[in-house]
């Protein structure tokens, strides 16, 4: 990613170019992601490049205080989402949260968030990194998305347990990953980038049965 | 497949935790001081007992945080999860007095040496070697 501009509009140029460039880790999965989504039962979808970011912090010190003014809130406990406006902060552990924010906040396309955050941390104790590149996103809708992601996942994802607005760090297919109820029908799942391709074939296998009539 | 309560995220998968072994095993005060007996048994000498077992483990794939946990090595039960230096409680589960001398060597279904562990003294008589203070 290291640029060496010669001057600031070519380092402009090469930037814009970088980015038109960039490769999603699960782009190579988008066509079969829009022939296997099924329209009014289950769709999935990468969202690429949210802008996220790690932050640790001691809850309850001023630093804290100072990025919870940034974010819009901390989350307090496991399965909490804080946040305002587009940006959401994930509870991970109980001095570790992952913020979520859209690919414009992201600092190379001229959003604040990053410094932001760093400046409310100043020296104090923590840390604010940006990782967007860790992870990707999908994005599993409609009815079935349930049905699909209880065949991998040991939470209980019912409703009257797992409540639109919650996310937690938990295994999907066997491997790690943050499930985040976003709706009532609507999931978004944060794989690393090695296992979305893996994460995404295995989810549409397991969506596949939904596109056979229901045997009753 | 063992369901363990985290402490931070509640009920989760076996699978979602790391095993760290023996609990309640500090680091010698004066390690160079140690023979090479003495550092071998600090090193691998592991208690092994039919019962109940003090053990640590994280929770990696969730709020990846270390707990203690007491298990019953047969039934596989879990008797008690208690924080990272704490000491350990009675094989019953309940927490173990906060002081006092003799109020924790009770203690005697298991066949484990875990002496009491205090906070702010952590080297036990049982796990560290005799030569440790020599
Ligand atoms: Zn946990």
């Amino acid at each position: 990613m290291a640029e060496t501009a010669a001057s600031p509009t070519s380092a402009k140029t090469n930037a814009e170019k970088n980015l038109a460039a960039r490769v999603s880790p699960a782009r190579q999965l988008a066509e079969e992601f829009a022939a296997g989504s099924l329209a009014g039962t289950v769709e999935i979808s990468e969202v690429p490049f949210l802008t996220m970011v790690g932050l640790r912090t001691l809850a309850g010190s001023a630093a804290a205080e100072r990025l919870a003014g940034v974010t819009g809130g901390l989350p307090a406990g496991s399965g909490a989402v804080a946040g305002s406006g587009d940006v959401s902060v994930l509870w991970l552990g109980p001095a570790e949260f992952l913020v979520v924010a859209p690919t414009e906040a992201h600092e190379s396309l001229g959003g604040d968030l990053i410094p932001a955050l760093r400046d409310a941390l100043g020296s104090d104790a923590g840390q604010v990194v940006d990782l967007s590149a860790n992870r990707t996103t999908f994005e599993l809708t409609g009815p079935r998305a349930r049905a699909v992601l209880e065949k991998g996942c040991s939470l209980d994802l019912h409703p009257r347990v797992f409540k639109a607005g919650t996310a937690f760090s938990t295994e999907i297919a066997n491997i790690p990953a943050i499930l985040w109820k976003t709706g009532d029908e609507s999931f978004r799942i944060f794989p690393r980038a090695s296992f979305a391709e893996f994460l995404g074939r295995w989810l549409l296998d397991a969506m596949r049965e939904y596109a056979s009539p229901e045997v009753p | 497949m063992l369901l363990i309560p985290c402490p931070n995220c509640g009920p989760r998968d076996e699978t979602e935790f790391h095993y760290g072994g023996q609990a309640h095993v500090p680091y010698p005060e004066n390690p160079s001081e140690l023979t090479d007996t003495e550092w071998s048994r600090y090193l691998f000498y592991r208690e092994n007992p039919k019962g109940i077992f003090a053990e640590r483990w994280v929770h990696s794939t969730g709020c990846r945080q270390w707990f203690n946990m007491l298990r019953d090595t047969v039934s596989y039960d879990i008797k008690a999860i208690y924080p990272m230096g704490t000491p350990r409680p009675d094989s019953a589960g309940a927490p173990a007095a906060e002081s006092g001398t003799a109020s924790l060597a009770a203690d005697s279904t298991t066949t484990g040496t875990d002496a009491p562990n205090i906070p702010g003294t952590s080297i036990s008589h049982a796990t560290a070697p005799e030569g440790a203070t020599k």
